[in-house]
C-alpha cells in the first residue's frame, strides 16, 4: 500500500468541505496542519474519523494555546490527530475570540476527549459544548481564573532583583 | 477493608421498612484515596458500592499539580529538563531524551550515533526499572511479596547506572541537547553487563513464581479487562493498549533514536485484562535486555555529543581558559539563546505510553506552549467503565496494573 502523503489529505478534505473551509495549511517536520473554522470541527473529526482511507481514529492529544495579540481568535485548540494504520500525524486547529470561546465537545467520538478537554477548559477557560462533565480536572474547584492564560505572568510581579532589562531580553 | 473509611451514601436513604432488613438494596459510598497504601499514587477514587460490588466510581486527580506548563514557559530549554524528570518517575530517562529529541527537532541538531545508542540503553533501562516496579507491585497487591524481593533489587543496580552517567538516581536530568553529558564509563558498562547476565536469571525466578500461580491467575484473569476498541477509543497508548491487542509501538512505527537498528518484538495480548497487561509488561522487559544487548554489542565509536556549541555547554576547563567556551557557557547558563521559530510533535514510547511533548516556540529564550502528552492522564479515565461491576480487591490489581503514576498524570 502506498504510504498516505499530506497532500491527499488536504484534497480530501477541500473537496468535503470546500476550499474556504481549510486554510492556514502548513506543515512542520512532516506533519500536516490545517485550521478551520470552530463550526467545522465535528464535521470534520467524524469525516476524518470513518473516511476508509484517511481513517484518522486516534485522538492523541488536545492542546489549548493562547495567543492574546490575534484579535477576535485568542484562543485556540490544537487537535492531534494519529491515523495510526497509515501513520500518519495531522493537526486541526481552531481559534475563537477570548470573549466567547466556545467549542464544541468531540466526546460523542472519542472517549478520550474527556478529560483532555477539562484540562483545556481548566487551564484556558475553553467551553466546550455538550461535554458531559466540564469541571475543573487539576487546579482547585473554587479557582476563579484560568492559570495558563498569557495575562497571568508565572513569577511574582513584586520581585525585582531580576530586571529584564539587565538580561539583555 | 479496616483502611478504608466506610460512609454512608448521601443519597441513598435507609429503608427500614423493606423486606429483608434495612441493609437490602442499599448502596454505599466508599472513598479510595487520595491516600491510601494500595493505590500507589494519589488519587481518589469514589466508589458506589452494592456490597462488594462496584457500581459506579468517580476519580479526582490533581493532588500534586505543579504546573509544569506554566512553569516551562518561563524556563529556558536547559532548565525545562528537570521539569521532565518529576514525571513519570519510575522512568525519568524517558521523559529526558523525549525531551531533548523534541528540542533537537527543533533546533535541528544531529545526535551521533553513539549518543542514540548510549540513549537507547538509557531508556530501555528505565524501561526496565518501571515494569519491575509496576509488575512486581501488582504481585504484591495481590499477596505475593516474595518475587517483589527477586527483582527489585535491579532497579536498585539499575539506579547505580544512573547515578554513574548523570549523578542522580530518581530525577536525573540525564543528558543533554545534542547527546550525552558524559560518555558511558568503565564503571558503567560493567554495571551494565552485571545487569545483563543477573536480571534475566532474577525475572525468570520472578516468572516462575507469579507468572502460572493459580491464585495469581485467579485474581488477575478477566479483571479489568477493555476491549481493543474502547482502548483506542480512550487514548490508550503503551503496555496497556498492546494488552487490549493492538501493535502500536512508538519505538517500532516511528523510530527515534536509532530504534530502526535494533531487532525486537512487539508483544500484544487478546483481552486487555490484568493478567495480559502483566504478561506484556513481563515479555517487554526481556525485549528490553535485548535491546540492550544488541546496543552493547555494536555500541559505535565517536563522539558522545554533536558539536552544538550554542546549546552544548563546553567542558569546565575549557570555560576558564578559552574566550569562546566562556561565552557559551555564560550564555547558556543563563538562558541567554533564542531557539528558532516552530512547531514540533515529539513522541517517545514511555515507560506506561506514547509520551509526546508539543512545543510551540516563537523564537524567544523560552517555549511559547509545551504541552505534555502524559499517557496515563488520558487512559487513566477509563478506569471506571473497567472496574464497573467487579469487586473492590479487583479494582486494587486493576489500578496496579494500568501503572498509573501520579507524577505524570497531574504535571
Amino acid at each position: 500500500m502506498e504510504k498516505l502523503n499530506n497532500q491527499q489529505i488536504i484534497e480530501a478534505l477541500q473537496k468535503t468541505f470546500g476550499e474556504d473551509a481549510v486554510y492556514g495549511i502548513g506543515e512542520s517536520h512532516g506533519i500536516l496542519q490545517v485550521t478551520t473554522h470552530v463550526d467545522n470541527i465535528v464535521p470534520m473529526m467524524h469525516f476524518l474519523y470513518a473516511d476508509p482511507i484517511l481513517k484518522f481514529q486516534f485522538l492523541t492529544d488536545l492542546a489549548g494555546i493562547h495567543f492574546p495579540e490575534a484579535k477576535g481568535q485568542e484562543l485556540g485548540v490544537v487537535y492531534h490527530l494519529h491515523s495510526l494504520e497509515n501513520n500518519v500525524r495531522l493537526w486541526i486547529k481552531a481559534y475563537a475570540p477570548i470573549e466567547a470561546p466556545n467549542f464544541p465537545t468531540l466526546t460523542g467520538l472519542y472517549a478520550s476527549a474527556n478529560w483532555m478537554e477539562r484540562e483545556a477548559f481548566d487551564f484556558y477557560g475553553i467551553i466546550f459544548e455538550g461535554h458531559p462533565n466540564l469541571i475543573r480536572i487539576l487546579n482547585v474547584d473554587d479557582m476563579d481564573y484560568h492559570p495558563m492564560r498569557k495575562e497571568y505572568p508565572l513569577e511574582d510581579a513584586t520581585r525585582h532583583d531580576k530586571i529584564d532589562e539587565m538580561f539583555g531580553r | 477493608m479496616s483502611e478504608i473509611a466506610l460512609v454512608n451514601s448521601p443519597n441513598v436513604g435507609l429503608d427500614k421498612t423493606q423486606k429483608g432488613g434495612p441493609y437490602v438494596n442499599d448502596l454505599s459510598t466508599l472513598n479510595l484515596g487520595p491516600t491510601h497504601p494500595a493505590t500507589h499514587g494519589i488519587f481518589q477514587n469514589i466508589l458506589t458500592m452494592d456490597g462488594e460490588t462496584i457500581v459506579d466510581a468517580e476519580q479526582t486527580v490533581g493532588y500534586i499539580h505543579r504546573a509544569f506548563e506554566k512553569i516551562a514557559e518561563r524556563r529556558p530549554f536547559y532548565q525545562i529538563t528537570t521539569l521532565t524528570d518529576r514525571m513519570n518517575y519510575c522512568s525519568s530517562p524517558i521523559n529526558n531524551m523525549g525531551w531533548h529529541l523534541t528540542v533537537e527537532k527543533l533546533l535541528g541538531i544531529e545526535v551521533p550515533k553513539r549518543a542514540q545508542y548510549i540513549r537507547v540503553i538509557m531508556m530501555e533501562l528505565a524501561r526496565l526499572a518501571d515494569h519491575i516496579v509496576c509488575n512486581s507491585i501488582l504481585a504484591v497487591d495481590t499477596g505475593a511479596l516474595t518475587g517483589f524481593l527477586y527483582v527489585y533489587q535491579w532497579r536498585e543496580h539499575i539506579y547505580e547506572i544512573y547515578e554513574e552517567l548523570c549523578g542522580a538516581r530518581l530525577t536525573t536530568n540525564m543528558g543533554r541537547f545534542g547527546g550525552m553529558e558524559r560518555d558511558l564509563s568503565k564503571v558503567a558498562i560493567e554495571k551494565i553487563n552485571v545487569l545483563l547476565e543477573g536480571l534475566p536469571k532474577g525475572l525468570k525466578e520472578f516468572e516462575g513464581m507469579v507468572m502460572r500461580n493459580r491464585i495469581f491467575m485467579d485474581r488477575t484473569q478477566n479483571v479489568g479487562a477493555i476491549s481493543a476498541e474502547r482502548a483506542l477509543n480512550y487514548g490508550f497508548t503503551g503496555p496497556n493498549l498492546r494488552a487490549a491487542g493492538v501493535d502500536y509501538d512508538v519505538r517500532s512505527l516511528n523510530p527515534y533514536s536509532s530504534y530502526e537498528d535494533f531487532e525486537f518484538d512487539v508483544p500484544v495480548g487478546t483481552k486487555g485484562d490484568t493478567y495480559d497487561r502483566f504478561l506484556v509488561r513481563e515479555e517487554e522487559m526481556w525485549q528490553s535486555l535485548r535491546i540492550i544487548q544488541q546496543a552493547m554489542d555494536n555500541l559505535p565509536e565517536g563522539p558522545y555529543h554533536a558539536d552544538a556549541p550554542h546549546y552544548y555547554l563546553p567542558p569546565k576547563q575549557e570555560v576558564y581558559k578559552n574566550m569562546e567556551a566562556l561565552i557559551y557557557h555564560f550564555k547558556i547558563v543563563m538562558g541567554e539563546i533564542d531557539a528558532p521559530v516552530g512547531e514540533v510533535y515529539q513522541s517517545v514510547e514511555g515507560g506506561n505510553g506514547e509520551l509526546g511533548f508539543y512545543l510551540v516556540s516563537d523564537g524567544g529564550r523560552t517555549p511559547y506552549r509545551l504541552k505534555f502528552r502524559r499517557p496515563g492522564f488520558i487512559y487513566y479515565q477509563a478506569f471506571p467503565e473497567m472496574i464497573k461491576g467487579s469487586s473492590l480487591s479487583d479494582a486494587i490489581v486493576t489500578m496496579s496494573s494500568m501503572n498509573v503514576i501520579a507524577g505524570e498524570l497531574d504535571t
